[in-house]
């Protein structure tokens, strides 16, 4: 497959790999924001091609384990009013809520209904008009120009029963929310390749800046991946810290300027709670102007819902955070897994815990 | 969660082109990426075009990593 | 046959019922111990240690690239028997269908019964037919039990598995999962996916006609896919098995098919595949017997069996790293079989 398989190439790989060690020794942490990017350094086996004092942290990059509880929670309810029917990305049907999850509530006859675009269900929308179709709205700002183009398009053509639960979020305030934490020793950050084809360089750019941390966006390929560690690496021994592109064939400086249109016409930036870090100003997005009629909220009558602790022992909000690994979990691969989660971390693949169990195996 | 691949465009009608991967066909949304042509390959998200792939970009860094090879053979 | 839709009559047991046997059940599985329309089949068989095993078909949509839920109900179960090492000899299906089905895709169904039975040489000597009022199930369920012959001396078993046995995986994987989610999904391919149904036990007996003690085991990687299939041969053992994910032969269509569901080929779900593990002297041998046949042709040796790490599957990458491959966990394709 064009422009995959190329960046796959093993001698091409190997040699990066090489040149990553010729620096020298080098005792840093790099997060890689990102969980497609967590899956694909596992799924290529990158971690053992480094050398040892070279750690990868996993970050918040994951919009299934950052939405709040009380979030899944009101999905559970939306989906428990009879004219309702739930549309949403597979993901999302294990994560915990507060009483229950999403598969269950289908299992007790929510009518919750798995899509894999938002074209599914707005279609479901259009075949069932005399119900309410809600779309449980998840992502970064990959997936974020997409729903707001949807919109944009059934404010035109309708159906008119159809509607968004937006708990969509942006990334670069949250790595601003774990820097000003401090807790977390991070050296350089990788950043994601898809957020950074919609939103560009620039946002990046007070890390550098005001923190002194390297950044290097890199694309999903092992090659790609093992390039922007050796760009990050070179920038750490040199003592230096810019903003770097390593994904060029798919991100510009700039970024995708008619996405950030969409974006802005649609949505705009308000304050929203990450599960396990807290409230992050300006960190995600709420339906603003004409479209404000296709807040689910405004729509049906869903109670405040108080977010809950998480269960004694679990401690997603630390590797959420860069300052744990699933392996320092006490119940990881015991009485959490993939099929009984008790943390978000552990549901899907994306999830730093769900891809440390599915491709690292049970144990360090 | 942020899954692209790059696609090949084959057809485009309107705002909806039928896209490629590896022989495998799909329609896509082209909204987000005025300007493309029928050849062009498009990063694919959820039912999305989000960008236009840079080809020449592309060639570059493999003739980086090429060159990276062939220095450490020498 | 002046109807074309089944009803509720058809299951009761009376006229309509006994049409339905004999003009399309008798007619197409013709074979005497059918026709003696007891209320058991009653056969005679060779001493020995018999296989027997049973499998529903639920699979949405009933028709698809390749196949249809009556070459997946005959061949399915067919090769559960085959894998076990047996000579599948009889099979019985029942039939439950809605109300409101078609008749036509009910004869449909049971020609491709009979055609994939025809080639893997078993007879269909018993059925039931039952049918429910519409909404009760989704248009037709199948559920075939078979039943075989095991030959002297064949032992198939995880637990023959030793270090240094090689791995073969018969053909290409994922083919059937994509087939039928290409289908649900609206996805098209150039050269159209079809489904790999197929009855297998011919395959299996030129295996064991080459080298009957070399093959250890031997399984058909369904629901779950090869991944699953693999882990189900080493965990809770004292071996391990190691495959390179260059030599996991895949259809370029099917990879992409994959990719643009977001799905991993190691899942998805075979329907006329083996994976067989087998002594390292006679793997050689066991290949190029398997190439020879229809469904072996594109057989391939993909890994190895290990001392360490123990209990697990490792993958050795493309790029030359490693990982684990686990069990499938996580929402399965849903009705794919």
């Amino acid at each position: 497959m064009k422009f995959v398989d190329e960046f796959r190439n093993r001698d091409n790989a190997l040699s990066l790999a090489k040149e990553i060690r010729k620096i020298g020794d080098l005792r840093v942490n790099l997060m890689e924001v990102c969980g497609t990017h967590t899956v694909s350094i596992f799924k290529h086996g990158i971690r053992e091609m480094l050398p040892e004092g070279l750690r990868l942290l996993s970050g918040p990059g994951c919009p299934v384990c950052v939405t709040p509880a009380s979030d899944i929670e009101k999905a559970i309810r939306m989906a428990g009013l009879n004219e309702v029917i739930l549309t949403t990305f597979g993901d999302m049907m294990r994560v915990p809520g507060i009483t229950s999850n999403l598969e269950t509530a289908r299992a007790g006859g929510g009518d919750v209904r798995v899509v894999y675009s938002l074209f599914e269900a707005l279609k479901i929308a259009r075949e069932n008009p005399d119900r309410k179709v809600v779309f449980f709205g998840v992502g970064f700002e990959t997936t974020s120009p997409g729903i707001a183009v949807t919109l944009i398009e059934a404010e035109k053509e309708g159906p008119g029963n159809f509607s968004l639960f937006s708990c969509h979020k942006l990334v670069p305030p949250a790595m601003k929310a774990l820097l000003e934490l401090g807790e977390a020793d991070i050296a350089g950050f990788i950043c994601p390749g898809h957020v950074s084809t919609i939103i560009g360089a620039k946002p990046y750019e007070f890390i550098p800046d005001k923190y002194h941390i390297p950044c290097v966006i890199a694309g999903f390929e092992p090659t790609d991946i093992l390039q922007a560690i050796l760009m990050l690496s070179r920038q750490a021994k040199q003592g230096v810290a810019r903003v770097e592109i390593q994904y060029s064939r798919a991100v510009r400086e700039q970024g995708n300027i008619k996405a950030q249109e969409v974006l802005d016409e649609v949505f705009e930036p308000v304050c929203s709670t990450w599960r396990g870090i807290g409230v992050i100003p300006d960190s995600g997005l709420k339906l603003r102007g004409r479209f404000k009629r296709f807040d689910a909220l405004a729509w049906l009558e869903i109670p405040e819902i108080e977010e809950k602790e998480e269960e004694k022992g679990c401690i997603c909000g630390h590797i959420l955070r860069g300052i744990a690994t699933p392996y320092d979990c006490p119940l990881f691969g015991k009485t959490c897994t993939p099929q009984d989660a008790i943390g978000p971390c552990m549901v899907g693949a994306e999830g730093t815990c769900g891809a440390y169990y599915k491709y690292g195996g049970r144990r360090q | 969660m942020c899954l692209g691949i790059p696609a090949k465009v084959s057809k485009i009608n309107g705002l909806i082109a039928r896209v490629q991967v590896g022989g495998a066909e799909v329609a896509a949304s082209i909204y987000l990426v005025p300007g493309v042509r029928a050849g062009d390959y498009v990063l694919l998200h959820a039912g999305f075009a989000i960008e236009i792939i840079d080809e020449q970009a592309a060639e570059e860094t493999l003739d980086l990593l090429r060159k990276m090879v062939e220095e450490q053979e020498s | 046959m002046s109807q074309d839709k089944i009803l509720l009559a058809h299951g009761s047991g009376g006229k309509l019922t006994h049409s339905l046997i004999r003009d399309l059940f008798l007619q197409r599985f013709k074979n005497p111990i059918l026709e003696s329309l007891g209320d058991s089949a009653v056969f005679g068989i060779d001493k020995g240690r018999m296989a027997f095993t049973t499998d529903s078909y639920v699979v949405d949509p009933i028709f698809f690239p390749g196949g249809d839920i009556g070459r997946l109900a005959i061949c399915g179960t067919v090769n559960d028997l085959a894998v076990s090492g047996a000579k599948p000899l009889y099979l019985c299906a029942s039939f439950i269908i809605e109300e409101g089905f078609s008749q036509a895709e009910l004869r449909d169904i049971v020609r491709s019964m009979k055609e994939a039975a025809d080639e893997a040489d078993v007879q269909v000597v018993s059925g039931d037919t039952k049918v429910v009022s519409k909404g009760s199930c989704d248009r037709i369920f199948i559920t075939t039990s078979g039943i075989g012959l095991l030959p002297d001396g064949v032992e198939i078993s995880p637990l023959r598995i030793k270090p240094g046995d090689q791995v073969i995986i018969s053909g290409t994987i994922g083919d059937h999962g994509i087939a039928i989610l290409s289908k649900r999904e609206g996805l098209t391919f150039q050269t159209e996916i079809t489904s790999d149904v197929a009855p297998l036990n011919h395959l299996v007996s030129s295996m064991l006609s080459e080298a009957k003690d070399a093959v250890h085991v031997l399984r058909d990687p369904t629901r779950g896919g090869l991944g699953t299939t693999l882990n189900e041969f080493v965990n809770n053992s004292d071996v391990g098995i190691r495959i390179y994910e260059e030599r996991i032969p895949i259809r370029e269509e099917v990879r992409g098919g994959c990719e643009l569901l977001g799905i991993d080929p190691l899942y998805v779900a075979n329907e006329g595949k083996l994976v067989a593990v087998v002594a390292k002297d006679a793997a050689e041998r066991i290949l190029a017997s398997m190439k020879k046949t229809i469904y072996g042709r594109d057989a391939r040796i993909i890994g190895e069996v290990v001392h360490k790490p123990r209990g697990i599957v490792t993958l050795a990458t493309q790029i030359g790293g490693t990982r684990i491959v686990d069990m499938l966990s996580g929402e399965q394709l849903p009705r794919i079989c």
